[in-house]
């Protein structure tokens, strides 16, 4: 063996990046996921500053302008952009004060669902025995009946409003958020760390929210990302469905509805709202790609 | 394998009762009496109202009427349609058959492209082929399916003229008594000519509304077990035996990603049966999916009870059956402790 001084010298290795930016270099590798990113922020922007960005008032109906066609199609006219719909109200304004309605769904179902889902989860599984056992019994019923089923079944008990369809879809996504805590804090709970923690005398509390649930958040995240395109398309089906956000309220499942009748004398009345779910939806599930791949080791390269 | 069915079994008994627990308190839930409900708005004498309380055993305590209840649902008494007065078993099992065929329709539409597409996505790693694929299935697990059915509607049934917009059969040329209840059975058997291809037609965009997300779903997940499974020994040492590479992920491989595969198919059932209730109502399917829809537009409560009470069991069944499937395809899950 030749001596040490023969070697180059050693090059001292960089620091690991931490958290944050190990998560946005693994994320940003994933070109789909970026630009989901990308659209979905755009879409938020959107939905935020709807009152500036929108034309017109999305209630307003225009007596005279009723039915016109898109910017690019002959009889537009260029005050309305997108057209008008039945009544003439204008379709830009209305898909962009949707884009609010759809979101703030998708937000408020799935911070309730992140706070229920740790709850319930948690609880389960610290405490066992007979409330782990009741706790899962009721999420499997819910998952017995089928999504859309159950919420109709909910709906016909509190009514049909915003409010309403906020609370049905966050019930019957709840199971998969329950679940999800409880099995990553199960799995937690027999690594040496949480012993060592329950040996120093850390009460049961602090163990709970302090000590695990930060190490069961990677999943939970993801599955935030994704239950929030699976509540933005189960409202608008209830919207749809004549059972969620009620006219003249722009909600984009209820604007497809609504635009039934003239489906076939003024297709676009029909496109636009279901072309705004579907790439809002397909954004988001993009990015949730992105971020499982990133926050899930296991799956990185798959 | 005898230990594991009993417990299975043992398992839905508590998610039984707590669905029939469910259903006999929404119907309390729902705003109205269910007598003002029943008799409508011309009201009735205070001695008529005591009888039909009686009759209708709403005197009784709560949790005798819960009894009740639970009893004449085990002797399979899932109450009467207020609207047609007709059992809602009767009415359920009417309508059920057009939702099962159009169901397994979807289900096999979305079999026969999803394992294939996942397999070549899978075979073709980062390649175009894959790349493309699971762009469409992104985009096809991300559609709002009662949006995509109007666009078919308007593209292949009003622009092309190929299918046609809505029903099982056109009931203008062709009328048969149903037999089965299945479409495609019964205009087989009527005789009629062209009565099939008709049947065959009325179920094309129904199938491939219904089957779009099923279909996404198992592209997916073929792709990535398959993924999983080829990075095994085995297939390793196939491929070094000098097969070639279609055999050992035709036979090898394949065989070993289904299971992942079975499961998802199974779970596939409550989404199926809810996407029906869109389906079935943009294209006016006479299932039990519209029914429902229906049956809540006209406060028919005892219905959608019934409704729910039966859609929900048949899901927790075939989730039964999928569970015993699966316990019998993967040893490792039928020995587990």
């Amino acid at each position: 063996m030749p001596s040490d001084a023969a070697l180059p010298k050693p090059v001292t290795a960089p620091a690991p990046p931490g958290p944050v930016r190990a998560f946005w270099r693994a994320f940003r590798e994933n070109r789909g996921a970026v630009i989901g990113l990308a659209v979905v922020s755009v879409i938020f922007l959107i939905a935020i500053f709807a009152n500036f960005l929108a034309p017109h008032d999305p209630m307003e109906q225009y007596r005279g302008f009723t039915k016109l066609p898109p910017f690019w199609m002959e009889g537009s006219d260029p005050r309305f952009l997108l057209g008008t719909d039945a009544v003439g109200r204008d379709m830009l304004s209305r898909l962009m004060y949707g884009a609010r309605v759809s979101l703030f769904i998708g937000i408020a179902v799935m911070a309730v669902s992140m706070l229920a889902g740790i709850a319930l989860g948690l609880t389960a599984a610290f405490f066992g025995g007979l409330i782990d056992v009741m706790i899962i019994r009721v999420m499997d019923l819910i998952m017995a009946i089928p999504s859309l089923v159950l919420a109709i079944l909910i709906i016909a008990i509190i009514g049909p409003n915003l409010t309403n369809t906020i609370v049905a879809v966050t019930i019957v996504g709840l199971p998969r958020y329950v679940r999800l805590v409880r099995a990553s804090a199960l799995a937690e709970l027999s690594k040496d760390y949480v012993t060592a923690a329950k040996v120093s005398g850390v009460r049961k509390f602090r163990l709970m929210t302090v000590t695990v649930l930060p190490n069961c958040l990677a999943p939970l995240i993801v599955q935030a990302a994704l239950g929030l395109s699976d509540a933005i398309l189960e409202a608008a089906g209830l919207g749809f469905l004549g059972l969620g956000a009620q006219p003249p309220t722009p909600e984009w499942g209820a604007m497809l509805a609504d635009t039934r009748d003239l489906m076939l004398s003024h297709p676009w009345v029909m496109a636009f709202p279901g072309l705004s779910i579907l790439t809002t939806v397909l954004a988001i599930n993009l990015m949730g790609d992105g971020l499982r791949d990133a926050l899930d080791p296991r799956l990185r390269r798959s | 394998m005898f230990r594991f069915l009993l417990k299975r079994l043992a398992l839905t008994i508590p998610t039984f009762i707590a669905l029939m627990f469910i259903t006999f308190v929404m119907i309390r839930l729902v705003p109205g009496d269910p007598i003002e409900v029943r008799v409508g708005e011309r009201g009735i004498s205070p001695e008529r109202l005591e009888q039909l309380r009686q009759e209708m055993g709403l005197d009784q305590p709560v949790w005798k009427q819960f009894l009740d209840y639970a009893s004449s649902l085990l002797q399979g008494e899932f109450g009467t349609s207020i609207v047609s007065k007709a059992p809602v078993l009767q009415e359920f099992l009417t309508l059920f058959p057009a939702t099962l065929e159009l169901t397994l329709c979807a289900m096999l539409f979305a079999i026969i492209l999803g394992v294939p597409a996942g397999v070549i996505a899978a075979s073709r790693r980062g390649g175009v082929y894959d790349q493309s694929l699971m762009g469409l299935a992104l985009t096809g697990y991300s559609m709002p399916i009662f949006w995509w059915g109007l666009i078919l509607i308007l593209v292949m049934s009003n622009t092309l003229g190929l299918t046609p917009v809505s029903g099982r059969v056109d009931l203008i040329k062709y009328y048969y008594e149903p037999v089965t209840g299945f479409m495609l059975i019964d205009s087989l058997l009527s005789g009629q000519k062209g009565a099939f291809w008709d049947a065959v037609h009325h179920l094309i965009l129904p199938t491939i509304v219904l089957g779009t997300v099923p279909l996404a779903v198992i592209a997916r997940m073929t792709r990535s077990s398959m993924l999983e499974v080829l990075e095994e020994d085995y297939v390793r040492t196939a491929r070094a035996k000098g097969l070639s590479w279609t055999r050992v992920v035709g036979v090898h491989a394949l065989r070993n990603a289904l299971i992942p595969v079975v499961t998802v198919i199974g779970l596939q059932v409550g989404g199926l049966l809810a996407g029906a209730v869109l389906t079935e109502t943009i294209f006016s399917w006479p299932g039990v999916g519209k029914w429902l829809i229906e049956s809540i537009n006209r406060r028919d409560y005892p219905a959608l009870q019934g409704g729910i009470m039966l859609i929900a069991s048949i899901v927790i069944l075939v989730n039964l059956i999928v569970d015993l499937l699966y316990g019998l395809i993967n040893p490792r899950i039928r020995h587990a402790k």
